[in-house]
């Protein structure tokens, strides 16, 4: 419409386009009117939160930190008490997210490559396994699977008497698992860092193999070597060190179990729940980013005469990794995101120590500020970081 | 494996020269290709099976042999199997929760209406204009046999909502809702102006970067506080619009990577034949990027489903909640993985069925 207008009066040079035709005007009108609604719902909302506030007379601002919290946590990585504050209350359930975040993501990768290999696997039995399992978790609802698995330790496993003791020194009661754990000894932290002096060998070791072999051709051992460094390291200290050997074996005193390490069942329940849930999802991405490296790579690096272990180390896995890797971040953000739903099978977490000072303090605007801005905290942590690992795998270009 | 295949390849040539390929036909052919290929596999079936007999068994034992179907609670605390009895128990309050009892037949009516209306659209000779008319006039329906309150149907209260009428409802109005958000969404994002995309953005990146359960919980307790005094919004509303607010962020991202996908030609030529912004998006764009996306929606609608179980944490009565508060029932105490396989039925079900669809759908548009 415009072009005909303009070629129409193409005698007239000083013809302007009119006013409000003007794309650029046009755009600086829409995003003022954009920026004024966002302002004005923000104000609308902002006044009635204010006049609200007042009529209840609820504090604001968050002055609640430093006061005493006086509630108790089931389970902390600190030393806690209920005449701390809620600043450490809220940190407590900070360092519980994380802890079960971390192990869940650790085992469900773990478990999710195992699965996305079965799944691919020749053998039928195991390939339809594996595709049963994938497809009834990722049908159920997470929060079920949570109140299920609950149930399981609280309603099908026997009181703490009759706790079942499927391996030696290992318990399954209705107040969780406990399980033996070696005695306090100081070779253990020797063999922490030795266990550590030997990945950094290992580190070093692997650049200098691979420097040799591109000067030379020679081709080091580093799988063996490394294996023999990581594990052989440890062993010789604890060796060294008096060799202890001696458990602490969980015994039942009273009603509950002494020793050892306990595992709660909320803790328990949460884990598995989140850990056999996502799993199904990160054994469908392992898959798919297997299935799309081409089958002529693999015959290509058979061709050059490659090893098995050398083609799925330098061949097969970079590629697929970099299928695996974007989907891969997503389900651990979700995985740590569907650990707030611990507040609904009172495990303590961030989210259920957040809504206990919310129920306590009535300052809800800055409790669920707080839990939005730890879990952004949480995403924008683990992508920058899963990018970063990312951008270290991705395709380097000419 | 072919290690070894390789091998006795080789030796059958140099003993009598190449046979022909021995033909893999039969059922014991069968289970020697596909079960016993190897000795890592042969191994690897050995431990499955032993692992099946000891779970299925005992399993089957435990469900359909030694388990109660329609007794009284005292008669399966006295058995050892599955007491499948506190189902139909308590069938009629799992499935609708506190709506009135004779009137059960209106919410049966709206779910089948609403089954019967997804099953309509499964058939895609039905995508057509019409097909939204219906989808209206269906909620509208829907709503009204819910709600009552005309037509000489008795009014109920939606704080009475409750049970599998209430997880459809959640999940599919917030999908319908959010739908249209969405798209706007995800058309801002892809916008050329700095604002609206930089408000765009910071609205979709800071919704998925949160737990739904923090939207749900904002609904509860901070949506009050943000209308002016004596304005109430009823509770289902409210978790209603943190779904609503929460899917489609997700959705503006789906819709996003179709609208990505759409090559530039495509933009270029609406341009030339003169559609401003609307027509080029509605008549050329976005049918083409809604196209490609189907699959992947079909994926947020099987979550927002899911994720509607949610509501149970600010004790909406949806399915799962129903399903708990039964079990709290002291004859029923103790029965809870019964109850919990029972509504981990009705959802398999139902997710399986889109993702099955979601899957052959995939397969038919990309031929």
């Amino acid at each position: 419409m415009q072009n005909s207008n303009n070629s129409s009066s193409t005698g007239n040079a000083e013809q302007k386009i009119p006013f409000l035709n003007d794309p650029k005007i046009r755009s600086i009108i829409y995003q003022i009117l954009t920026i004024g609604m966002v302002v004005l719902l923000g104000y609308y909302l902002f006044s009635n939160t204010v006049t609200n506030l007042k009529r209840q007379s609820i504090a604001t601002g968050f002055g609640f930190f430093e006061k005493e919290a006086s509630f108790e946590i089931g389970e902390s990585l600190i030393p806690y008490s209920a005449a701390d504050t809620y600043g450490k209350a809220l940190f407590v359930g900070v360092l519980n997210t994380v802890k079960v975040a971390f192990i869940g993501i650790v085992l469900t990768v773990i478990l999710g490559t195992f699965l996305g290999i079965a799944r691919l696997s020749k053998n039928w039995l195991v390939s339809k396994l594996a595709a049963v399992y994938i497809e009834v978790m990722q049908d159920i609802p997470i929060l079920l699977q949570l109140f299920f698995w609950y149930s399981f330790f609280y309603d099908i496993l026997p009181p703490t008497r009759e706790a079942l003791e499927p391996m030696k020194g290992v318990f399954m009661s209705n107040r969780g698992l406990a399980f033996a754990v070696p005695e306090a000894h100081p070779a253990y932290k020797y063999m922490a860092i030795s266990f550590i002096v030997g990945c950094i060998a290992v580190y070093f070791l692997r650049k200098w193999a691979k420097k040799r072999q591109e000067k030379t051709g020679q081709i080091f051992p580093l799988f063996l070597c490394s294996i023999a460094i990581i594990l052989g390291l440890p062993l010789v200290t604890w060796l060294f060190s008096g060799a202890p050997h001696r458990m602490n074996v969980p015994e039942l005193v009273g009603f509950n179990f002494q020793g050892g390490l306990n595992i709660s069942p909320e803790f328990g329940a949460l884990l598995l729940g989140l850990v056999l849930y996502t799993a199904a999802f990160v054994a469908e991405i392992v898959r798919a980013g297997i299935q799309a490296v081409s089958k002529g790579q693999t015959e290509a690096a058979m061709a050059i005469g490659l090893k098995p272990g050398q083609i799925l180390n330098l061949v097969i896995l970079p590629q697929a990794l970099r299928v695996i890797i974007p989907p891969l971040t997503s389900q651990m953000l979700n995985l740590t995101k569907n650990s707030s739903l611990a507040v609904a099978i009172g495990f303590p977490d961030f989210v259920s120590v957040a809504s206990t000072t919310i129920n306590q303090t009535g300052q809800a605007i800055e409790g669920i500020t707080m839990i939005m801005v730890v879990y952004l905290c949480f995403s924008l942590l683990t992508s920058f970081f899963m990018n970063w690992y990312n951008k270290k795998m991705a395709l380097v270009e000419r | 494996m072919n290690m070894s295949k390789d091998k006795s390849n080789k030796n059958i040539i140099q003993k009598e020269g190449l046979k022909a390929p021995v033909i893999r036909i039969g059922a014991l052919q069968w289970i020697k290709s596909n079960l016993f290929n190897g000795i890592f596999n042969s191994i690897l079936t050995i431990v499955m099976l032993l692992l099946l007999y000891k779970i299925v068994p005992p399993f089957v034992k435990w469900a359909f042999i030694d388990s109660f179907w329609f007794s009284t609670a005292k008669e399966c605390s006295a058995g050892d199997g599955a007491c499948w009895s506190i189902i139909p128990a308590n069938i009629r309050f799992i499935i609708f929760g506190f709506y009135p009892h004779e009137l059960h037949w209106r919410p049966l009516l709206a779910m089948i209406m609403m089954v019967g209306l997804l099953l309509y659209c499964k058939n895609r000779d039905h995508w057509k204009k019409s097909l939204i008319y219906i989808w209206i006039a269906g909620l509208i329906i829907m709503g009204l046999l819910m709600k009552g309150g005309l037509f000489g149907l008795t009014s109920v209260d939606s704080d009475q909502w409750g049970g599998l009428p209430l997880t459809l409802m959640l999940s599919v109005f917030g999908m319908v809702a959010a739908y249209p958000l969405g798209i706007v969404l995800a058309l801002g994002r892809r916008s050329k102006m700095p604002a609206v995309k930089t408000v765009c953005i910071i609205y979709i990146e800071l919704i998925r970067g949160v737990p739904l359960i923090s939207l749900l919980f904002m609904s509860a307790i901070l949506f009050p506080l943000f209308f002016p005094q004596g304005v109430t919004v009823n509770k289902i509303i409210r978790a209603q619009a943190a779904i609503i607010m929460f899917t489609a962020a997700y959705i503006a991202e789906v819709v996003r990577g179709g609208l990505q996908a759409i090559t530039r030609g495509q933009y270029e030529a609406a341009e030339s034949l003169g559609l401003n912004y609307a027509q080029k998006m509605r008549l050329v764009i976005l049918p083409q990027a809604l196209k490609i996306v189907i699959p992947p929606t079909v994926g947020i609608l099987i979550s927002a489903f899911k994720d509607t179980s949610l509501v149970v944490i600010i004790a909406l009565y949806e399915i799962l909640k129903t399903t708990r508060t039964a079990l709290a029932d002291p004859a029923w105490m103790g029965f809870s993985p019964e109850a919990y396989i029972f509504v981990a039925l009705i959802y398999f079900v139902c997710c399986y069925t889109m993702s099955n669809y979601s899957r052959r759908l995939e397969k038919e548009l990309h031929s």
